[in-house]
């Protein structure tokens, strides 16, 4: 790659959505935004390589691709009365170029990238399927291609095309407004939000004991689009708890699964290996958002991985604060999966028979049914009081609701040493990892 | 922007409401109406009978055919409709959350298919 590709990749990936953005809400033409973005980067190729690059690459190429634009609309007949909606539009951008709409609000106010922050609300709007927000968030936002987009989520590239193609007419048809929502809308927004970019971490995560790189170049998409979402609402906690969360992942990934792609655990899993200053940056921004004082889930989860990454050990693990946190969690939740995760931090901090008294509240309750964590943890918390009989058959009943292989051979392999009566070293149900 | 409000929930609760629940349901949507027809968004509405009241027509081969009840039989059905002018959706969807019985039922907001007339 020469120095000007190497520029251009570069401003791809920094500038990609700010230039779609800007020319969405100029234009209101989805298509066409991204058609003259896609101009003005291949223009960059050409022109960088002889004038050098420019001093502020973004605003280069929003220039070249809004120029793209208003050639595209003086060519088209029928553009003309569009033409003079948008070089009113352009005109107004150039005498304010931060009074960009009628919609004013707080987190408008920083001045700084308010297209980009239009543009993640738009694409995350609930009136879209959840499968839409998030193809549309990765085409527009990212700049990944359809065929991309299409692999990431294993779905043909027809289908992946068609379900860009619908979310934009229905956004177009529909009339979903390009913009912040107001304050009073904004917790649910911001809600919706974050979720798409966790949905996203989560896809490319569960893929990463695959060879499979472009469904693991989610994670890293997800993380860059999390780090623009905590510069663009520097006010909101769980932004910064979302980004902590997906570092604290990234930083324990290459140690996840073994040369076979078989999970590896939490507590088999070797610390040294694990990225430090992936770690650092991760436990601070947690620690940054806790001061806000605003908990919630996000942040939550990331302090408990936090509190996982840090510790120097299994063992010397700080599980009477997980536990803490996961009943902490549950209160802002209310998942019965949290439940489960507390009752084996519970187990790890005051025993096991604490743990599995909440573990029985849960089968009680009916709650959990069908899920094979349930009777695997109380499978675990029972070999560990040595009630094997009870052991074996909470085993044989976590094996029949599994549903991947790689976790039938795992509790297989964990019945058949309850049932030798043999303690085998180190092994547990997972907590977390 | 119009959009056309339909408004669905099961008739037969609304049917097994009391004197005194339909007074309310009734000065509930007086204050929804007064409130959007203040602001200007109000095109147009009715409350419709229920479905034991409908009737249904096709035409098969030049033959009329006439039919009892509703298009098709289902757990929620259509007891009235709005038609509103909003600036976009989430002005509709702002709409449709004050419908009242948007907390019993469901309002289906269906952006109105605007024909370019010669």
């Amino acid at each position: 790659m020469t120095p000007v590709e190497a520029a251009v990749a570069e401003a791809y990936r920094e500038e990609w959505g700010r230039v779609v953005a800007t020319l969405i809400r100029l234009t209101g033409d989805w298509d066409l935004a991204e058609e003259c973005a896609q101009d003005a980067f291949v223009r960059a190729l050409e022109h960088w390589e002889h004038e050098g690059v420019p001093r502020r690459p973004g605003a280069w190429l929003t220039t070249t691709a809004r120029n793209r634009a208003l050639d595209r609309l003086r060519r088209d007949a029928t553009g003309a009365a569009k033409l003079r909606e948008v070089t009113t539009l352009m005109a107004a951008d150039e005498a304010s170029p931060h009074e960009t709409g009628p919609v004013r609000d707080p987190v408008d106010d920083s001045g700084i990238d308010d297209d980009g922050l239009r543009l993640m609300f738009t694409c995350c709007h609930p009136a879209l399927s959840l499968d839409a927000q998030v193809a549309l968030t990765l085409r527009t936002l990212a700049g990944l291609t359809t065929a991309e987009i299409a692999h990431a989520f294993l779905v043909p590239e027809a289908t992946m095309a068609q379900r860009l193609v619908r979310a934009k007419r229905k956004m177009r048809n529909a009339a979903i407004p390009f913009r912040v929502p107001p304050a009073h809308q904004l917790p649910e927004r911001t809600r919706a939000v974050l979720g798409v970019l966790y949905l996203t971490f989560n896809e490319g995560y569960a893929a990463t004991s695959g060879r499979d790189l472009t469904r693991q170049g989610l994670c890293a998409e997800a993380t860059r689009l999390a780090r623009t979402l905590t510069r663009l609402m520097p006010d909101e906690p769980e932004a910064l708890g979302l980004l902590a969360l997906m570092l604290l992942h990234s930083a324990r990934v290459a140690t996840r699964t073994d040369g076979a792609g078989d999970l590896v655990l939490l507590e088999d899993q070797d610390r040294s290996r694990w990225d430090t200053d992936l770690i650092t940056e991760g436990a601070g921004l947690v620690e940054q958002a806790l001061r806000r004082g605003r908990p919630g889930p996000y942040q939550v989860q990331a302090a408990i991985a936090a509190c996982h990454a840090t510790a120097p050990s299994h063992a010397d693990t700080d599980w009477a604060q997980i536990a803490g946190l996961y009943g902490k969690l549950h209160r802002l939740t209310g998942s019965n999966v949290v439940e489960l995760n507390r009752a084996v931090a519970v187990a790890m901090a005051d025993g096991p028979a604490a743990g599995l008294a909440i573990t029985d509240g849960l089968e009680a309750s009916g709650v959990l049914e069908g899920y094979h964590l349930l009777p695997a943890t109380q499978a675990d918390l029972l070999r560990r009081l040595g009630r094997r009989d009870e052991a074996a058959l909470a085993y044989r009943r976590a094996r029949t609701l599994a549903r991947t292989d790689a976790e039938r051979r795992y509790l297989t392999r964990r019945l058949a040493s309850v049932e030798a009566a043999v303690e085998p070293a180190g092994e547990s149900v997972p907590s977390g990892g | 922007m119009r959009y056309l409000m339909l408004i669905c929930n099961d008739e037969t609760a609304a049917a097994a409401m009391s004197p005194a629940e339909q007074e309310q349901s009734t000065a509930r949507y007086i204050d929804f109406q007064q409130e959007m027809g203040s602001r200007g968004l109000l095109e147009g509405g009715a409350r419709l009978r229920p479905t034991s009241d409908a009737t249904t027509v096709r035409v098969v081969d030049d033959e009329v055919l006439t039919g009892d009840g509703p298009f098709a039989e289902t757990k929620e059905q259509i007891g009235g409709y709005y038609l509103v002018d909003c600036k976009d959706l989430d002005e509709a969807i702002e709409v449709a959350s004050k419908i009242p019985h948007a907390r019993f039922g469901t309002i289906e907001i269906r952006p109105i298919w605007e024909m370019d007339m010669p």
